[in-house]
């Protein structure tokens, strides 16, 4: 068994900042984490590994500072990890990022073929939940998107049971290695890993690819292999009026809570007639 | 997502090639599940409308599933809601959604009919489909987009969505590709008044499938009102609670005046974090987004990445000990108080105004 | 099995990061533990780095190093309730190649050290608790335990550089408990800017940079100081007193901040920027009678865990170098003799601080905390004074300068008797001679 994991780095989206002069994004100070979505996915691949031993490779595609994701990702328990770095890879969207990895997985499955690749559900900057769908279709896996939870994997058969999250209910699928997981959130705790793993990862070299080593046709990746095009980015508008607050003499909750009632059924005629109209009917 | 600026580096392309400026029209995905439509696909063609007039083209709905009535009536709805031409496509091996057989078809109609938009649901579905045949395709996809628009100078789809969490919001274009696909979250454009009287062209496409070809087996669906899943978002009011409520046991003051109105309960991160509630009530940017009538927000800061899940309800009324909570910049009302003491207030407040009414009725 | 090192360093501050690149460089088998997620995680300094003490572990630091500015101009206040009594000095001498200050954000001067600790062949784990030594039966150190499952490590010697709580030291009864008199608590903010304001406020171009250093009723009476400093594109505000001093008073640290930002003479110069981090640390600042038992069979402190701060110049990351590369030496002098790790050996390492300035300037400036302590009147009734001094000497309304200056002394001496001040003359002078 062969399993590779997907990461990106990403900066941690509760730290950003616009700057208050230029308006412009202020990314300098703010940290760079593993996207968490991703660790969901990693700690399934992990499990799998615990009870059959698969190897687990980690992948990422970024700048030099990124072998810092994967080095951490070593450290709960992963076997190896390549870094695809390449200043052609610049500016690449979903369909330029999901060919490079595509082909990366492609050459790694040349080493030792790969029966499962795992990505996050979605990123927090790019936050497209495409680029595992991309790597799914360009591979031929078959894709298991929002997996609550692994049910079954028989490896002697090559089959996999999964529950997915589906609009209005959860979907209980069955198919056959390879596969292209995504993983829901909240469906496991990434695990604190051993001293022995710690210095496993501290030591382990990390492969780093260029577009040489993997990428046939350099005009699918970086800003030329991608179709989307930026052409605006910018603040949110903040609301124009703040809210109105609502006070009552005294400050007593009774008095705030009688004038809010007031207000809200003021503001929605539509809203307030539905709910007498509930009260009267006695719900 | 690509991050460049604006500049025009080499090597791309910006000009629609000759042979793609034949597509035409703007097409929903209709996502079609046992039977229902999700409602997302109506609010998209609403939107598709309002694009397609834009441009002067039609509105296409393309409806997936095996024959049978059920489909026949979210045929007739999708002209109801604004759509001009139905592409009806049937086959047995539709009847539940799975990602190949359906990437399969969508990429023929679409290489067939050649329309310039699609635009998906950002649902478990839509975004497990699109991503698959923009590959396919090779074309641009732009996902949870919150506004989409036509740029008259190049008539191309002008798609904006948030990134870095909300903090920032981009402006995203496909301007050599064709088509040009979108996914939107549900809830985010208003839904459009249906007019049962309207109705269109039906295109049937009856794809060459065979079950054997595909691995991935359905095996049984588990439906959420088995399994106690909460609605959040598709409901009215919402009574929605954050770090503020303290203690786990305060939660009892949320479902109470949640009764009283017949809400939802909603929560903010930390509550799911600690474990007070399940996931499914998270509201947010990793949870659901919500466009009730009322939102009451209670010891809520009003994050980024809270308030890009509820800022489009109708009224928000917030409750907030600090007067200087981000959550007030936003919200329509607020009371600076403490919500321990203002929940039990204002359940009662509702009691009294709605059994008063009762009364008097 | 468990690894073994010949030195296991914990920390990675100034001082375990000399530790560790010195012994690295020297070939040693040496691995550095951090508990935080990176280095500098964790980690708080206002943000003045000495050069001099760097150049000697890292002589090309200059050529990657992210300092912030270098320092040309130093200014002292003193603030009274609107104004300030201060001196400066400016000196276009500071712009050199090879300045000797820079402001500096620790969080990534302790990224690039460690990028530096990896290159010169240490093992560095971070996100790993040192949770207490391992002590043989006669007392000797042996090795650490982590917070990770299997987490025992060994190694010859053990440099404990895990800063002002000292915590392992304490554990294991080697250090006593930090008297409240002994330790500062500072806050203080990294405030975002536009560095065109920096540069009209503060008069400066390229990267030259300010720092001022302020004293006065900002910090109510009690002992301490504030600072404010410029970086590249922010600034660095923050005010500190006795952890003693802020028990008796009830002064919540944060608000001392917020009047700090608030004070006539210092919101202009804060105007406009936007807080980007905000955080809280102890300083060490029982001086020189405050340090502990530095060594022991097996066991070495640095920096901070080993009291070396000069709260009277604000030096402590100097200190912290200079001892954990002294530490360093003397663990590869030892090695390299063959000689064991024995508190008898390692007492080298005292020796050495002792011929340095380290100790030589705590020593120096051995009765300065007692005195301040002792003498409130510095951080209350002094600044009033001197500004109510310039105040009335700077005034121009025709009262004639003998009668001001016959005014301003019966001030002082209505406050303080003539006898106090003289007192605090002397002992003020002796403290700093
Ligand atoms: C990648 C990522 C995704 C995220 N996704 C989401 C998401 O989907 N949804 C989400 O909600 N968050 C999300 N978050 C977390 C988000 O950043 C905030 O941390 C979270 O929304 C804060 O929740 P809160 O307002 O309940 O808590 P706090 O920010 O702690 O605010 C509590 C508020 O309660 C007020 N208060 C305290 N006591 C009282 C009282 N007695 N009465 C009234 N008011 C009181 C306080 O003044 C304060 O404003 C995400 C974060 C990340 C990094
Ligand atoms: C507000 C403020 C302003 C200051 N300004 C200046 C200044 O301008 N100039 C100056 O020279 N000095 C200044 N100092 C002092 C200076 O920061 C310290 O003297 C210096 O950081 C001490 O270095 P250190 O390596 O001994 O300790 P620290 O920097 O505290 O490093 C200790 C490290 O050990 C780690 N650690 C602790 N316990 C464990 C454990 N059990 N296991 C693993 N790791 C552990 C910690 O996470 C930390 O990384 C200032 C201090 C403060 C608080
Ligand atoms: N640059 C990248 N390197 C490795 N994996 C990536 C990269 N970008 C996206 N992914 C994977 O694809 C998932 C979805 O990303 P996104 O489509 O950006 O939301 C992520 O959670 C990762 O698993």
């Amino acid at each position: 068994m062969h399993i590779v994991v997907c990461i990106k780095q990403v900066p941690d989206s509760t730290q950003i900042r616009i700057h208050p002069v230029t308006n412009t994004i202020m990314r300098q100070g703010v940290p760079a984490i593993i996207n968490p979505y991703d660790l969901f996915s990693l700690e399934e691949a992990l499990r799998i590994k615990d009870k059959t031993g698969a190897r687990v490779t980690m992948l990422t595609m970024g700048p030099p500072m990124a072998e810092a994701a994967l080095r951490k990702a070593l450290s709960f328990g992963a076997d190896q990890a390549v870094l695809l770095t390449d200043r052609k890879f610049a500016g690449s969207d979903t369909l330029a990022t999901s060919y490079a990895l595509s082909a990366a997985i492609r050459k790694l499955g040349e080493e030792e073929p790969v029966d499962m690749v795992f990505c996050g559900k979605q990123t927090v900057d790019g936050d497209t939940a495409q680029v595992g769908p991309g790597i799914a279709t360009r591979l031929g896996l078959r894709q298991l998107t929002y997996i609550s939870s692994v049910v079954d994997l028989d490896l002697a058969k090559r089959e996999i049971t999964v529950q997915r999250r589906s609009e209005g209910g959860v979907q209980v699928l069955k198919t056959a290695l390879p596969v292209m997981i995504t993983m829901l959130e909240g469906t496991n705790t990434i695990r604190f890993g051993t001293m022995d793993d710690l210095f496993r990862a501290a030591r382990t070299e990390i492969r780093v690819w260029s577009k040489d080593d993997c990428v046939e046709d350099e005009t699918k990746v970086g800003l030329k292999g991608s179709p989307t095009v930026v052409s605006k980015v910018f603040v949110p508008k903040p609301r124009a009026e703040k809210a109105k607050f609502i006070e009552a003499e005294g400050g007593e909750p009774a008095g705030v809570a009688a004038a809010a009632v007031e207000t809200i059924f003021a503001a929605q005629p539509k809203l307030a007639a539905g709910l007498l109209a509930r009260a009267a009917a006695g719900a | 997502m690509s991050e460049a600026a604006p500049s025009k580096p080499q090597g791309r392309r910006f000009q629609l090639p000759e042979h793609l400026k034949a597509y035409k029209g703007v097409w929903v995905i209709v996502e079609q599940e046992r039977g229902a439509a999700h409602s997302v696909s109506w609010e998209l063609v609403g939107e598709a409308r309002k694009l397609a007039d834009k441009l002067g083209v039609e509105v296409g709905a393309v409806v997936l599933g095996a024959a049978g009535p059920d489909l026949e009536r979210i045929c007739g709805e999708s002209f109801g809601y604004g759509a001009d031409v139905v592409y009806k496509v049937t086959h047995p091996v539709l009847a539940d959604y799975r990602t190949d057989p359906y990437a399969r078809v969508m990429t023929d109609v679409v290489n067939t009919f050649k329309p310039e938009i699609v635009l998906l649901g950002a649902t478990t579905l839509g975004r497990d489909l699109a991503g698959a045949i923009a590959t396919t395709l090779a074309t641009g996809l732009t996902a949870d987009c919150t506004e989409l628009d036509i740029y008259a100078e190049n008539r191309s789809l002008a798609a904006t969505r948030p990134t870095f969490g909300g903090t920032l919001l981009c402006t995203i274009q496909t301007l050599a590709y064709r088509p040009q696909m979108a996914t939107v979250r549900p809830r985010v454009m208003a839904m459009p008044d249906r007019d049962e009287t309207r109705t269109g062209q039906v295109i049937e496409v009856t794809p060459d499938l065979a079950e054997e070809d595909f691995v991935t087996k359905v095996l049984s669906f588990i439906p959420d009102s088995e399994r106690n899943e909460a609605q959040l978002a598709f409901a009215d009011i919402i009574v929605a609670a954050g770090k503020g409520l303290q203690k786990a046991e305060n939660m009892s003051l949320v479902w109470d005046l949640a009764r009283v109105l017949g809400a939802e309960v909603g929560v903010s991160r930390p509550l799911v974090q600690a474990g007070w509630v399940g996931n499914d009530r998270q509201v947010g940017q990793t949870g659901k987004t919500v466009r009730p009538t009322l939102y009451i927000a209670a010891g809520i800061s009003g994050a980024i990445q809270h308030r890009v899940g509820m800022e489009k309800s109708d009224l928000i009324l917030a409750i907030n000990t600090d007067p200087n909570a981000p959550i007030f910049d936003f919200a329509h009302h607020g009371i600076v108080g403490d919500a321990l003491k203002i929940l039990p207030a204002l359940t009662d407040a509702f009691s009294r105004k709605l059994s008063v009414n009762r009364l008097a009725s | 099995m468990v690894e073994k090192f010949d030195a296991i360093v914990v920390g990675a501050g100034p001082s375990g990061n000399a530790a560790t690149y010195t012994l690295a460089k020297a070939g040693m088998n040496v691995l550095q533990l951090e508990r935080g997620e990176y280095p500098g995680a964790k980690n708080v300094q206002g943000g003045i780095m000495y050069a001099a003490e760097l150049e000697k572990i890292i002589p090309d630091f200059r050529d990657d190093c992210p300092t912030e500015r270098h320092i040309i101009e130093q200014r002292i206040w003193l603030l009274g309730d609107d104004s300030y009594i201060g001196t400066n000095y400016r000196s276009d001498a500071f712009n050199t190649d090879a300045p000797n200050r820079y402001t500096i954000i620790r969080a990534n001067i302790d990224k690039w050290f460690s990028e530096r600790i990896r290159k010169a062949g240490a093992l560095q784990i971070c996100e790993t608790t040192v949770t207490e030594l391992l002590r043989d039966a006669s007392g000797k150190v042996y090795g650490v335990k982590t917070d990770r499952v299997g987490g025992e490590i060994h190694a010859d010697v053990v440099v404990m550089a895990d800063g002002v709580n000292a915590l392992l030291a304490k554990r294991a009864g080697l250090h006593q408990e930090l008297a409240p008199q002994n330790v500062a608590l500072a806050v203080k903010e990294i405030l975002f800017i536009d560095p065109d304001l920096i540069q009209q406020r503060f008069g400066l171009k390229d990267e030259e940079g300010v720092v001022i250093e302020i004293m006065g009723k900002v910090t109510k009476g009690m002992v301490g100081t504030a600072f404010l400093y410029t970086n590249k594109e922010s600034l660095t505000i923050g005010i500190g007193c006795l952890v003693s001093d802020f028990k008796q008073a009830g002064v919540a640290p944060y608000k001392l901040l917020e009047d700090l930002k608030n004070h006539p003479v210092i919101k202009p110069l804060i105007e406009g920027a936007e807080m980007k981090e905000y955080a809280a640390h102890m300083i060490p600042e029982g001086g020189y009678n405050a340090v502990p038992q530095l060594t022991g069979d097996g066991w070495l402190a640095v920096g901070d865990a080993a009291h070396f701060n000069n709260a009277a110049h604000r030096e402590g990351s100097n200190l912290a170098m200079a001892s954990g590369r002294m530490a360093a030496e003397t663990i590869i002098e030892l090695k390299r003799a063959g000689r064991p790790m024995t508190a008898a050996n390692l007492a080298a390492y005292r020796r050495k601080l002792d011929d340095s300035f380290v100790m030589k300037d705590l020593k120096k400036y051995r009765d300065l905390p007692d005195i301040m302590h002792a003498n409130k009147q510095f951080f209350g009734a002094y600044p009033d004074l001197l500004n109510g001094a310039a105040h009335n000497l700077f005034t121009v309304d025709s009262v004639d300068k003998l009668t001001k200056e016959k005014e301003i002394m019966r001030s002082f001496v209505k406050k303080r008797s003539f006898f106090g001040l003289m007192g605090d003359a002397i002992k003020l002078a002796r403290a700093f001679r």
